[in-house]
């Protein structure tokens, strides 16, 4: 099982260091939302870690809806998933090791954005204390996400349905990541491990079961 | 010494017990298709191991579709699979390992190079000693040289060899392909017949379709018609000419699909 | 399906209804402080109630179909969410109505109001992917799946709504155990939700009735294809 998420990571990023795809579109596309936003919203001074939070999770919204979508899109359309599954493989093996590579893309993607935006909206920032809440925000954001994308990947109208059944689904990862990321930029002088429990709970419950549930989602 | 080798082997004549006698490929009752059209009404099939079948019919009487039911690609809406008494439903890797398929599509990554796109399936099917098994499917489908490059710049016929490399890469004992005939240029059909016919260690088994009836008698030694959404008519294809083949075609097409259907009145099931 | 039965299914169901008006609008006292637009409780409680209980039906016949692959879980869980929708549509424009009068304003971002508001997007969503792609067996696997995360999700939801709002400094409207309710209150509620869960259930009925018939129909159709060729 081990070896079989390994391969299939491997095969991901090979491909990934070819072309480049979602570091030369994703990182472009998340610095754009958080100037579009910087437009739209003003930021001032003193309320620039309560509102940059969420500034900062929308934009990782965004550019995670992106960057799941594509992760069974290109599969599904160039006929290599039906490739994956003739294999003799667990079909969680497919979700946990797309799940991972998800995580590293949006990851990468996080790394730019977040100096950029300490940088542009000028909050000061716990560099340790944000990487672990982003990180857990990230994994049940990609958990659920990774599901959700493999599944609209058939269908019509997928651009649409992916957010349309992802977003909800994702309320308490939004609120709880924006509420924790708030309170590590110092809006608040709340403690932040309620959210962090609840986030750790959501990845939990919510990744089990997508382990759960994937192969009637790519079953033909 | 010797002598002892042999004496310690099963007999191998032919009254040594049934039991040891598996299927490569059984299917039972398979119907398949989308909702209201079902493409494939209770088709019944047996290949014995080492059998060779060329299964032909018209565009749209759902050769593809079969093809991916026994390839376990399709879950059929009822039915079962074997492979090598495995069925898909209850032991489904251990089916898909000993499975071969060569589809429409060519499962390649056009990112990755021949030789990645081949390590990463060999490796999916846990293939042993995995570098020189690819370095040998190169050499066998005469890609050695481009190995290294991406898929995405080769020609459509080194794509269609590459595929079949892949087919081939974990040594399957049942290899299905999907019109493996169509649009190969002559060193990809040379390439194909090479394949075929250097089986693995074991007999290999092998089912494919074809709209082609010369390749037919090529590569099959036994041919089955799919009509009406089941196996037809079979026969063996042995001191039979392209033109007897056609002419015994031509007969099973041009019933009406309910007689073709009563033609299958025969004992349940096409064993080959 | 049994004709008797669901008249007389939809007799009792009628019946309680009227019943329910009764206590609802005549029977229980008027409400000291929020006066006559208290009443709408007692149709919208028993709505939020059944909405929950429909979701409950579909996480349930949702793993019932992954697991059995029968299309009597598929209808069951299709037409248990349909209502529930129609049900969590009736609990927010009734929720609305309350809160003009009460709080002053339509909408307010109230921990229940928001998660009745996550749910109805989710099963929105439920809906939607079913009737996203071609084959029909598909879109029900798709369903499921969704019916089973979205009904996992809920409790979570929930509790990320309610914290977000208590720890929200202005946000201690709604302190959890409001006033004891008399006696006479709690009989109506109790007879509205009877009668709105029979409501639930004979509309189940009627739906999954309708359902199973459709399933029908495409299996005499398709037997009657395989006749023809």
């Amino acid at each position: 099982m081990c070896d079989t998420i390994a391969t299939l990571i491997w095969k991901d990023l090979v491909a990934e260091t070819r072309t480049k795809e979602v570091f030369l579109t994703g990182v472009p596309f998340a610095l754009l939302i958080l100037v579009i936003f910087n437009f739209a919203i003003d930021v001032g001074a003193d309320r620039a870690a309560e509102v940059g939070a969420g500034i900062l999770w929308i934009t990782f919204t965004f550019a995670g809806v992106l960057g799941v979508a594509r992760s069974f899109a290109d599969e599904r359309d160039r006929g290599t998933l039906e490739g994956l599954l003739l294999a003799p493989i667990e079909r969680s093996a497919v979700y946990l090791a797309k799940t991972l590579v998800n995580i590293l893309f949006m990851a990468v993607i996080e790394l730019v954005t977040v100096p950029a935006f300490v940088l542009l909206f000028n909050v000061e920032v716990a560099w340790l204390d944000l990487l672990v809440v982003a990180l857990c925000g990230t994994v049940g954001f990609a958990g659920v996400g990774t599901l959700v994308a493999a599944m609209v990947a058939n269908a019509r109208s997928r651009e649409v349905l992916l957010p349309l059944l992802l977003l909800p689904l994702q309320v308490p990862v939004l609120i709880a990541s924006v509420k924790a990321t708030a309170i590590v930029m110092g809006a608040h002088t709340e403690q932040s491990w309620p959210w962090m429990s609840l986030l750790v709970g959501y990845d939990v419950v919510l990744v089990a079961a997508a382990v759960l549930v994937f192969e009637y989602v790519v079953e033909e | 010494m010797i002598q002892r080798t042999l004496v310690a082997e099963p007999p191998l004549d032919d009254h040594a017990p049934e039991l040891e006698r598996v299927a490569a490929l059984e299917a039972r009752g398979v119907w398949a298709g989308f909702g209201d059209r079902q493409v494939l009404t209770g088709v019944d099939l047996t290949l014995e191991v080492g059998a060779r079948l060329a299964l032909i019919g018209s565009n749209g009487s759902g050769k593809t579709t079969l093809l991916r039911v026994l390839a376990g690609a399709l879950r059929p809406t009822s039915g079962e699979v074997s492979i090598f008494s495995h069925s898909f439903s209850k032991n489904q890797r251990a089916a898909r390992a000993s499975v071969g398929v060569l589809g429409h599509q060519s499962y390649l990554y056009p990112e990755l190079t021949a030789a990645e796109n081949l390590t990463f399936y060999a490796r999916l099917y846990r293939v042993q000693r995995c570098a020189e098994r690819v370095d040998q499917m190169l050499e066998v489908v005469g890609l050695s040289h481009r190995r290294s490059d991406r898929v995405g710049t080769l020609s459509r016929g080194m794509v269609q060899r590459l595929a079949l490399a892949r087919a081939v890469v974990h040594d399957p004992p049942l290899l299905l392909l999907d019109e493996p005939d169509d649009g190969l240029d002559e060193r990809s059909s040379s390439t194909l017949e090479a394949v075929l016919s250097t089986g693995a260690a074991a007999p290999r088994t092998i089912l494919l379709t074809t709209h082609d009836l010369e390749n037919a008698l090529r590569f099959g030694d036994n041919v089955a018609v799919l009509h009406g959404g089941q196996v037809a008519a079979h026969r063996s294809t042995s001191s039979l000419g392209v033109a007897g083949l056609r002419a015994w075609y031509a007969a099973i097409a041009a019933q009406p699909r309910s007689a073709a259907r009563q033609l299958v009145g025969q004992p349940a099931g096409t064993s080959f | 399906m049994d004709r008797g039965r669901d008249y007389a299914l939809a007799a009792i169901t009628l019946v309680s209804m009227l019943a329910a008006l009764y206590a609802g609008l005549i029977y229980a006292p008027t409400e000291r402080s929020q006066g006559d637009v208290q009443r709408i409780f007692y149709v919208h409680v028993p709505l939020a109630w059944n909405a929950y209980l429909a979701f409950l039906v579909v996480f349930a016949a949702s793993i019932g179909y992954l697991w059995r692959r029968s299309a009597w879980f598929d209808a069951l869980a299709h037409a248990s969410a349909e209502i529930g929708l129609v049900f969590t549509t009736l609990v927010l424009i009734t929720g609305s109505l309350w809160a003009r009068p009460i709080w002053g304003t339509w909408w307010s971002w109230d921990a229940r109001l928001t998660t009745s508001l996550v749910l109805w997007f989710i099963y929105v969503g439920y809906l939607l992917v079913r009737g996203s792609v071609i084959d029909e067996r598909r879109g029900a696997r798709y369903a499921a799946v969704i019916g089973i995360i979205g009904f996992i999700d809920v409790p979570i939801i929930h509790q990320s709504v309610v914290w977000w709002r208590t720890l929200h400094p202005e946000s201690i409207v709604l302190a959890p155990g409001g006033p004891a309710m008399p006696a006479s209150m709690l009989l109506s509620l109790g007879c509205s939700l009877l009668a709105f869960t029979l409501l639930y259930v004979y509309l189940l009925r009627l739906r999954f009735g309708a359902e199973s018939l459709r399933h029908e129909l495409r299996t005499l159709r398709r037997t009657s294809i395989v006749e023809a060729v």
